[in-house]
């Protein structure tokens, strides 16, 4: 239920962005939300597109680009999409593993159409 | 048409206070710990049974955060310890400004230990940095054993989990030994510590996590 707090937060990047190109305006902005943010995508973009409308800042489009949760065995290496939380590497067994992507909550790009 | 690449945290603003937050209390040797657990679980329980076993020599203080009421500052003032509530008034979980804000009046160097009681809730939360070195999950007897895996965030976030009212455990239909797999299939190799704040059971084992605790570097990341 924080989704309309964090539409909030990406709208003021964009404020920030747009501030540096006098004249143009941000028609879309892309974000990078984990499996792991704790951040529903569906509900992000419904509290994006609420904070939108009807304000000079239309047409503005958000993509959220969602990330899966993926390990690294700490034996081999084998980097693995983890799937029903099981921590096993499938290419060697082994439970230890550490996460490197899908705690992401980032802004990737912004489109300015000068 | 013109694409510019940004990488920048959508909580930027956030995560810029909380590092100076978490830069402060590095500098004055605090250590900042933010509990964090669905409403019920038995936070504000613990704390007043962790603020009555805090002896003198530890400097502690409590930040805690609900929608309404000052209940929990009431409850928690009695031990004569700093306390201040956080009334959001609504929002479902704190964010580094509310901790900046009430930190005010309150100097860093007199204390050793900081500790933040979340709003109830295991979504919000998970997503706001507040500085604090750790991050500590409660999960309660009388909740269900798969809620690591139905809010896996908070329990990979948590440097620490707590089963509280284990008390409970004749009584109620929980399985803690399938909660504590659950929450490591989330998180491989949490801590976990069992507690009942009625006993006092598991007490000792959280006051010394407590304490060694302070003695560790804080975390880069949480």
């Amino acid at each position: 239920m924080h989704e309309l707090g964090i539409a909030a937060s990406i709208l003021e990047s964009v404020e920030k962005e747009a501030e540096r190109h006098p004249g143009g305006h941000i028609s879309r902005v892309g974000v990078k939300i984990g499996e792991l943010s704790g951040v529903d995508g569906d509900a992000l973009q419904f509290g994006f597109e609420v904070l939108v409308k009807d304000t000079p800042w239309e047409p503005l489009t958000l993509e959220v680009e969602l990330v899966p949760r993926v390990q690294r065995c700490s034996k081999c290496a084998y980097e693995f999409r983890m799937t029903d939380f099981d921590p096993r590497c499938p290419l060697c067994g082994d439970f230890a593993s550490q996460c490197i992507s899908g705690e992401e909550l980032d802004i990737a790009y912004m489109e300015v159409d000068e | 048409m013109n694409r510019i690449a940004v990488e920048r945290k959508v909580l930027n603003e956030n995560q810029i206070l909380a590092e100076q937050l978490r830069e402060r209390y590095r500098q004055n040797g605090v250590l900042c710990v933010n509990l964090i657990s669905a409403p019920g679980s038995g936070k504000t329980a613990l704390l007043e049974r962790t603020l009555e076993r805090m002896d003198n020599s530890t400097r502690v203080a409590v930040l805690t955060g609900d929608l309404q009421t000052e209940n929990d500052a009431k409850r928690l003032a009695k031990f004569g310890f700093p306390v201040k509530q956080i009334t959001t008034g609504g929002t479902c979980h704190l964010d580094a400004k509310m901790i900046e804000r009430h930190l005010a009046g309150w100097s860093l160097e007199d204390l050793d230990l900081l500790i933040v009681e979340n709003v109830g809730n295991l979504v919000c939360p998970s997503s706001y940095d507040l500085g604090e070195a750790a991050k500590i999950v409660l999960l309660s007897t009388t909740e269900g054993e798969d809620k690591p895996l139905k809010y896996p965030s908070i329990f990979f976030k948590s440097e620490l989990m707590l089963l509280t009212k284990i008390d409970l455990l004749p009584y109620v239909p929980f399985n803690a030994g399938l909660a504590r797999e659950n929450a490591r299939r989330v998180h491989p190799g949490m801590e976990i510590i069992d507690v009942s704040s009625i006993t006092g059971e598991g007490l000792d084992r959280w006051m010394g996590w407590l304490q060694a605790r302070q003695k560790k570097p804080v975390a880069a990341d949480s």
